[in-house]
């Protein structure tokens, strides 16, 4: 059987929040779990990190959001995501997330939320059992 | 509690021995000091009484007695009105210093235009983009009886020039302003983000704000040092005085190289400690906070020779972070706030701002705000802490604590200058790289439950969370925003504006002091991006290297 690539995840600070040690902490853990993880750095625009997206040919795009804007930049990044014909990709968002806020982001097609202190288990799992789905392996 | 919740405990007692305890050092702590732990102690060269060299327990002699800790709130209004009648509302009850927080694109030097400042335009704080805006915010403000924080770092130079034109257009006299600038660049390139140039360029910018302040406005405080960002961002106990220190002379030494005197200079830099948040420990806390104004007032007297006593003194207001809150069951964040301050009161702060507890979700309502500041006033009035300076000295473990902080700080100090200081391993990501590696490693002790965190890995309830009030910005503030930005537009002389950014340009390119081109761009209604731009052409952008 031929092996499966290793799951590739693009980690991104979308707005212009500067407060990435979630982002860097999460980046350490999918890394140890075999994943190959590419940083976008601070402040990047969502043309550029669905550009970083199409061209590092990733499977999972996590976006880290601390200042509130999460609903608004989501809805810009999905939007973006579609236009460019890859909106199936697995995104998921973490941050500064009211529980009222969950419901709304998965609604606009984000997979997954994880709040700040969310167990990284949880995220390295969600991961694990999405891209597996997809690939057809369970 | 039933007896179900007493009895494992006595049977691991029994079975295992006393549990281990290791402190932020990685070395076991004993089950109780004695003696034999202060070993050569001596109380005037160690301690010395408050208010007297080393100023280990305190920078003076009465503290608390004489004057509580300011209860300083730190809160991010969203327009220039609310935040004027917010302020005239604190004034009114008697508070005296305020704290004015920015959005992120008046930190980054961006106007409320800029696409890519689109959906954080008034969140967070006030939107900044020309001197009328700071002069609507300070309408009907009396300059000369407040002091004002300022939480700005890249684009500080450009704030204060706007400050001092306010005060000025007020009538009051500039040796009589008092506030402060964060205006501690080094450690927003490892912590916070809200870098625009790289180190070099900045820290001249810091250096120019620096002398500007000790020629013109004396009592203004020109940096705030802080500490915690870096904290938050994963650094241990030691690493929370000791790399605000490096940052800290890093800048006094810019300074020095103009001729200045470390005594002209020292005074004017106060820091903004950390207690709390994810690696808390109280007494750690307590002892690195003492063991920081003991090697302070030793640095500033013994390497860098300041005579005057003030410099020696290390002044410093406490920040209580949010780090420490969590998401899960936020009242019991009410709790978690208490001691941390309880804490930062032990170790003498002289001003106190808290996290609130629902921190995890969003910026601070006003129930949480006035929380916080009940836990303050609870703490100062209901508890006896504040009836006699620096209660724990002399304690063996607390002593012993102080100890090992001092050492292991001048361990870190030495490593880092030894690696050719603090602005290249910021450079090279060699800081940035340490701590978030720091903070992986928390995070997987939280994740084993080697680490506790009540109602997170241990107790935790199925429960569901009771709904909670959340503040929401007002989606309406960035087009009001806008249109006022091209009213300024509209009416300013746009050849004035061109000639002083070109003058700005020539000021940049020379070795001269930037303040006095920064003024006139300013006056003409130049805004913070156009500003910001003009300084980006001569001064170029940080590139963030590899730092995970």
């Amino acid at each position: 059987m031929q092996k499966r690539r290793p799951i590739r995840v693009l980690i991104a600070k979308p707005g212009l929040d500067g407060h990435d040690v979630g982002a860097k902490v999460v980046i350490q853990k999918l890394r140890h779990a075999g994943m190959e993880v590419i940083y976008t750095g601070l402040r990047q625009s969502s043309e550029q990190i669905v550009s970083a997206a199409i061209q590092e040919d990733v499977d999972v795009l996590g976006l880290s959001i601390l200042s509130g804007s999460h609903l608004e930049l989501s809805q810009e990044l999905m939007e973006k995501l579609r236009a460019r014909g890859i909106g199936d990709l697995l995104v998921l968002v973490g941050g500064i997330i009211p529980p009222e806020d969950v419901p709304l982001l998965k609604s606009q097609g984000i997979a997954g939320v994880f709040p700040v202190h969310s167990p990284l288990e949880e995220i390295e799992k969600f991961i694990h059992e999405q891209i597996s789905r997809r690939r057809g392996e369970v | 509690m039933g007896k179900s919740d007493t009895k494992p405990i006595k049977e691991t007692e029994k079975n295992r021995g006393p549990r281990e305890a290791y402190s932020s050092f990685g070395e076991p702590v004993k089950i109780s000091y004695g003696p034999d732990d202060l070993q050569g102690f001596d109380y005037q060269h160690d301690l010395g009484d408050p208010g007297n060299y080393p100023f280990t327990r305190g920078i003076y002699p009465t503290m608390y007695r004489s004057q509580l800790w300011t209860m300083r709130q730190y809160a991010g209004m969203a327009t220039a009105e609310e935040t004027n009648e917010r302020f005239k509302f604190l004034l009114k009850s008697g508070q005296t210093g305020l704290s004015l927080a920015f959005d992120l694109p008046t930190q980054l030097g961006m106007d409320s235009d800029d696409p890519l400042a689109r959906y954080d335009v008034g969140k967070l704080g006030v939107a900044l983009d020309t001197l009328d805006d700071l002069e609507r915010i300070l309408a009907g403000i009396q300059l000369d009886r407040v002091s004002i924080s300022f939480t700005i770092n890249s684009t500080a130079a450009i704030v204060l020039a706007m400050y001092v034109l306010v005060a000025q257009k007020q009538g009051v006299a500039l040796e009589r302003l008092r506030g402060t600038v964060q205006n501690d660049i080094l450690k927003e390139y490892v912590a916070r983000g809200t870098w625009i140039f790289p180190p070099k360029p900045s820290m001249r910018l810091i250096a120019d704000t620096i002398e500007y302040c000790l020629n013109h406005i004396p009592r203004f405080n020109p940096v705030s040092v802080s500490a915690t960002h870096l904290c938050e961002y994963g650094a241990k106990a030691e690493q929370s005085v000791s790399l605000p220190f490096l940052n800290a002379l890093a800048y006094i030494d810019e300074v020095l190289k103009r001729g200045y005197t470390i005594d002209q200079i020292a005074p004017q830099i106060v820091f903004h400690m950390a207690v709390g948040g994810r690696n808390f420990h109280l007494f750690e806390d307590v002892a690195k906070l003492r063991a920081g104004r003991r090697l302070w007032a030793r640095i500033m007297k013994e390497r860098y020779r300041a005579e005057n006593p003030e410099s020696w003194r290390l002044k410093f207001s406490t920040g209580a972070l949010g780090g420490g809150m969590t998401a899960a069951e936020p009242l019991n964040n009410i709790a978690r706030g208490a001691y941390f301050a309880l804490a930062a009161v032990l170790a003498g702060t002289r001003s106190l701002n808290m996290a609130c507890f629902d921190e995890a979700y969003a910026i601070p309502t006003d129930l949480a705000l006035r929380t916080s500041l009940r836990v303050q006033q609870i703490l100062a009035f209901e508890t006896g802490v504040t009836d006699t300076v620096d209660p724990l000295a002399g304690s063996y473990y607390v002593e012993s604590l102080t100890n090992h902080m001092e050492a292991q700080m001048r361990k870190t100090m030495e490593e880092i200058e030894s690696r050719g200081g603090v602005v290249k391993a910021v450079e090279e990501g060699m800081l940035q790289r340490e701590l978030a590696r720091q903070s992986y490693e928390l995070q997987e002790k939280i994740s084993r439950g080697e680490k506790v965190l009540v109602g997170v890995n241990r107790f935790k309830t199925d429960e569901e969370e009771r709904p909670m009030e959340i503040y929401r910005a007002d989606p309406q503030i960035r087009d009001s925003q806008i249109e006022r930005l091209r009213a300024v537009k509209a009416g300013r002389d746009s050849r004035r504006v061109e000639e002083t950014l070109r003058h700005l340009r020539r000021a940049a390119q020379s070795d001269k002091n930037i303040f006095p081109a920064i003024f006139p761009a300013v006056e003409a209604r130049a805004t913070i991006g156009e500003i910001t731009s003009t300084l980006k052409e001569v001064f170029g952008e940080f590139k963030e290297p590899a730092t995970v």
